[in-house]
């Protein structure tokens, strides 16, 4: 029985890490932006969705169902103003610039909106519960799992899905592909890389406030969540391979599994494991494995 | 036996892409052996699995009778075979001083004292003297990056040169430089080059600047040595002048 | 050993220092004692930069150096502050010469990511050990220095004496090393480690001595940090601790070995204001303070005093 509660929680976990950390993955995949600023849009999310419908809820304003859709679009308009200011207000001057330069970037960025947001919610903690505990829970081979955990699991597999589809198979998922691969030559034949570059961001971003938004109804919403958080995406996004969606599912299932598997059996190497899968990953296969070698040329 | 370099069957493919194909050359001590071939011709990659950047797919390398196959660059250096770059390999932020220290440096010892200053007399004399056979003396503490492009690969060859290697490979010795400039460069490393008594192989675009230098010329053609002998036998030969150097009739074979 | 000029002015600002603390108000002396173990740990982070590395885990051995500390007052009953120091920086560069094996083989984002997952892993391994207090760390015993115990209102300003007099001699060696063979060979690889390959040198083997001296420089930070704080907890190992070195790094940049030491001061006074006047907009400072350096400043604060800025710029 054991075995199945770390499989499910393993499976939840992994499907709230993939949220997360699809963003990163896609960002860093396209504009070689290791962004660290991605655990502050996912705080973003979870605090947009936890003030907004907490209040619509607390004051009993409508039908559930509207209150999900609020809490999803929210996020989403979020992610789409944030992305673009970063965007067009900071990033675009820097483009070019040396790898970990642009991550100092990103961390200084980090640094800003962590008190922004402490400026706009303040420390206290928010509670947005009411999603969550609408949903009710199931019973699943004679564990009680909740609703709310298992539409994670289906949502993120929806958007997994649905971001490999549009890469693979869609025309502007192929331009992004040459971008990645060569960007010079996609330049060179015409893409305008500017603005891909404006919409692979914006999508990051928006990937990432909807992460905290589905999250927020699950957790308390506090300051540093973000900082938290970027960490485990960091793990992830590494170990499957910088810029795979493949290998940031991959990722999040080794990792929420580990895990889960740490939670229930040695609970004192909980952090220990993510980090040390992480570790060992790097240290056998750098580029994750998913991941592409690039090579220098003299 | 007077043959410094020997290569056997030397073959080196990218997935579908051949770079090298049976490669088979000897060079002898005191040989100047220029390298011609067009781009892509697999002249650099050569010169890469010679010295150890690239492993080669097949095949076998010889430096003084010893294999060199699967050594690494830092360990073909200190036998005795040292290589200049197409683009000038230097350390950009350094002055054109320090760019020479560190490799009198490294030439002195694998080990780098953790206390004793890199920048002392004898090194500096070292650096001075060959900063000299260069005649680029007025560029000693100037940062490298400010320095002209003609400095560059004289900097980058002397740092070849200073750890007294048997051997020397040039790639491209005079590439990025204007024409007029090219040979009063090619004039000033050879002279350097005769006066160390090293070994020198130089891969090499102007003809006029080969026939000028070597006694012998390998000429590369997709991978292959097409051509390999003394300098007017290989440029008269037709594949050559079909391949390579484009002869006098070469744009009337084109056409066909 | 002949001293430099500049090795003697080293020398020279750490005795008016020195001095300077006995006549400076309590709350002075202790808030420079932290600052300068914080410079400490910032010069383990600015000798990797030298090599072209960016750390984010430095606090590994910043925590390794103050835990060592702790856990031999408090578990073997040792109290003397040399013997601490030696355990603390002995403790680090025992783990660093093995990490240094996985370490040097990665450079850029590789090498940072990597810092950052060993940090946090021993953060875990803290955070989750009941037996050293998990989050809430546990207190530095009192220190003595071969049999001399420090009185109620001496040990403050015995410990910043004693912490100058150690950056004073550290600078001094750091100096040194900056203009060594190794340290040269360090600045070589960061600016081209193939041609550093191409001419007989092994880029790992300086790089690896390099993050073994830099890991003993931070722990030394980390040792006399706990013994000035009295206290330690796993924070000192969370990747936002290593955050702050990095800044203070390129606060003061890679220039000059004062360097680091100067930022370190400046960063604790202002922050000790900011913290005061706006808590919960000190991060944000920070943020566009960082951001101002790398698109102004990117030498950092020092090259303002040398001109270099203008420099950069041409």
């Amino acid at each position: 029985m054991s075995l199945f509660a770390v499989l499910i929680d393993g499976t939840i976990y992994a499907s709230w890490l993939f949220l997360v950390a699809a963003g990163l993955t896609v960002i860093y995949g396209v504009m070689r932006i290791l962004n660290m600023a991605h655990g502050s849009f996912y705080a973003i999310g979870a605090y947009t969705a936890a003030s907004l419908v907490g209040w619509y809820f607390n004051n009993g304003i409508g039908p559930v169902w509207v209150g999900y859709l609020l809490m999803l679009g929210c996020a989403l308009v979020a992610g789409l103003i944030v992305g673009l200011i970063i965007e067009r207000g900071l990033l675009r001057f820097m483009y070019g610039r040396d790898e970990v330069l642009m991550v100092i970037i990103t961390y200084a960025l980090l640094l800003i909106l962590e008190d922004t947001m402490k400026m706009i919610w303040g420390v206290n903690p928010y509670f947005a519960y009411q999603p969550y505990a609408e949903m009710g829970r199931s019973a699943l081979a004679g564990l009680k799992v909740s609703n709310y955990d298992l539409m994670l699991v289906g949502i993120s597999l929806v958007l997994g899905l649905g971001l490999w589809l549009w890469l693979e198979r869609t025309h502007q998922g192929k331009v992004l592909r040459a971008v990645i691969h060569d960007r010079e030559v996609a330049m060179a034949m015409g893409v305008n890389v500017r603005r891909m570059f404006t919409l692979v961001f914006v999508l990051g971003t928006m990937l990432g406030t909807l992460a905290g938004a589905l999250t927020a109804p699950a957790i308390s919403v506090v300051p540093g969540m973000g900082v938290e958080v970027i960490v485990l995406a960091f793990a992830v996004v590494v170990i499957g391979g910088m810029g795979s969606i493949e290998g940031a599912a991959v990722g999040a299932l080794l990792v929420g599994l580990s895990r889960a598997a740490a939670v229930h059996y040695a609970p004192e190497f909980e952090l220990f494991v993510i980090y040390g899968v992480m570790a060992l990953v790097l240290a056998v296969r750098p580029q994750g494995l998913f991941g592409r070698v690039l090579a220098r040329k003299i | 036996m007077n043959c410094i370099l020997e290569t056997q069957g030397l073959c080196k493919e990218f997935g579908a892409v051949t770079a090298a194909k049976d490669v088979n050359v000897r060079i002898h001590k005191g040989e100047v052996v220029g390298v011609i071939g067009s781009n892509g011709a697999g002249k650099t990659t050569f010169i890469n699995m010679v010295t150890g950047y690239l492993k080669p797919s097949r095949g076998e390398i010889l430096f003084n009778g010893q294999s060199i196959l699967g050594r690494t660059p830092r360990a073909i250096t200190r036998a005795g075979m040292a290589r200049s770059f197409q683009v000038a390999q230097l350390f950009p932020q350094l002055s054109v001083l320090d760019n020479l220290l560190i490799a009198v440096s490294a030439a002195q010892s694998p080990f780098p004292s953790l206390l004793a200053p890199m920048r002392n007399a004898s090194r500096i004399a070292q650096a001075d003297a060959i900063l000299a056979e260069f005649d680029i003396s007025r560029w000693r503490d100037t940062l490298v990056t400010a320095v002209p492009q003609g400095v560059r690969k004289l900097i980058d060859i002397a740092m070849a040169l200073i750890g007294d290697p048997q051997m020397l490979l040039l790639d491209e010795p005079t590439s990025g430089v204007s024409a007029e400039e090219k040979t009063a460069l090619m004039d000033t490393v050879m002279r350097v080059v005769a006066q160390h008594q090293v070994t020198v192989l130089f891969v090499e675009h102007d003809m006029d600047v080969v026939r000028r230098y070597v006694s012998r010329i390998l000429a590369f053609y997709s991978g292959e040595v097409l051509a390999d002998g003394a300098p007017e036998a290989v440029l008269a030969n037709p594949r050559v002048q079909e391949f390579v150097t484009g002869g006098p009739n070469a744009h009337k074979r084109a056409a066909q | 050993m002949r001293l430099s000029k500049t090795e003697l002015i080293l020398l020279g600002v750490a005795v008016l220092l020195a001095a300077g603390g006995v006549i400076a108000p309590q709350w002075l002396v202790f808030l420079l004692t932290m600052a300068l173990a914080k410079a400490m740990v910032v010069q383990g982070v600015v000798m990797q930069m030298r090599a072209g590395l960016v750390t984010f885990g430095q606090g590994l051995f910043f925590c390794i150096g103050g835990y060592a500390v702790g856990m031999s007052g408090h578990f073997l009953d040792i109290t003397d502050l040399a013997l601490l120091l030696v355990i603390g920086v002995g403790a680090a560069v025992l783990l660093a010469m093995l990490l240094g094996l996985l370490m040097t083989r990665y450079r850029e984002i590789f090498f940072a990511m990597l810092s950052l997952a060993f940090s946090m892993i021993l953060y875990g391994v803290l955070v989750k050990s009941s037996a050293l207090g998990s989050t809430d760390g546990f207190n530095v015993k009192a220190w003595t220095l071969i049999g001399w115990t420090p009185a109620a209102g001496q040990a403050s300003l015995a410990l910043f004496i004693i912490i100058v007099a150690c950056s004073g001699l550290l600078a001094v060696l750091l100096h040194r090393y900056s203009r060594s063979s190794a340290g040269m060979m360090c600045e070589a690889i960061r600016e081209n480690e193939v041609r550093v390959e191409y001419l007989g040198q092994s880029p790992r083997w300086v790089l690896y001595m390099n993050y073994v001296a830099a890991a003993a420089v931070s722990a030394l930070g980390g040792g006399f940090m706990a013994l000035s704080a009295g206290h330690i907890d796993p924070e000192m190992a969370y990747w936002i601790t290593s955050g702050e070195f990095v800044f203070i790094a390129l606060l003061g940049g890679t220039a000059h070995v004062a360097a680091p030491f100067i930022a370190a001061i400046l960063f604790a006074v202002v922050r000790t204001y900011a913290i005061e006047l706006v808590p919960h907009s000190w991060q944000m400072i920070l943020g566009f303070t960082l951001l101002a350096i790398i698109v102004f400043l990117p030498k950092g604060l020092w090259s303002l005093f040398t001109g270099q800025a203008r420099r950069a710029k041409a």
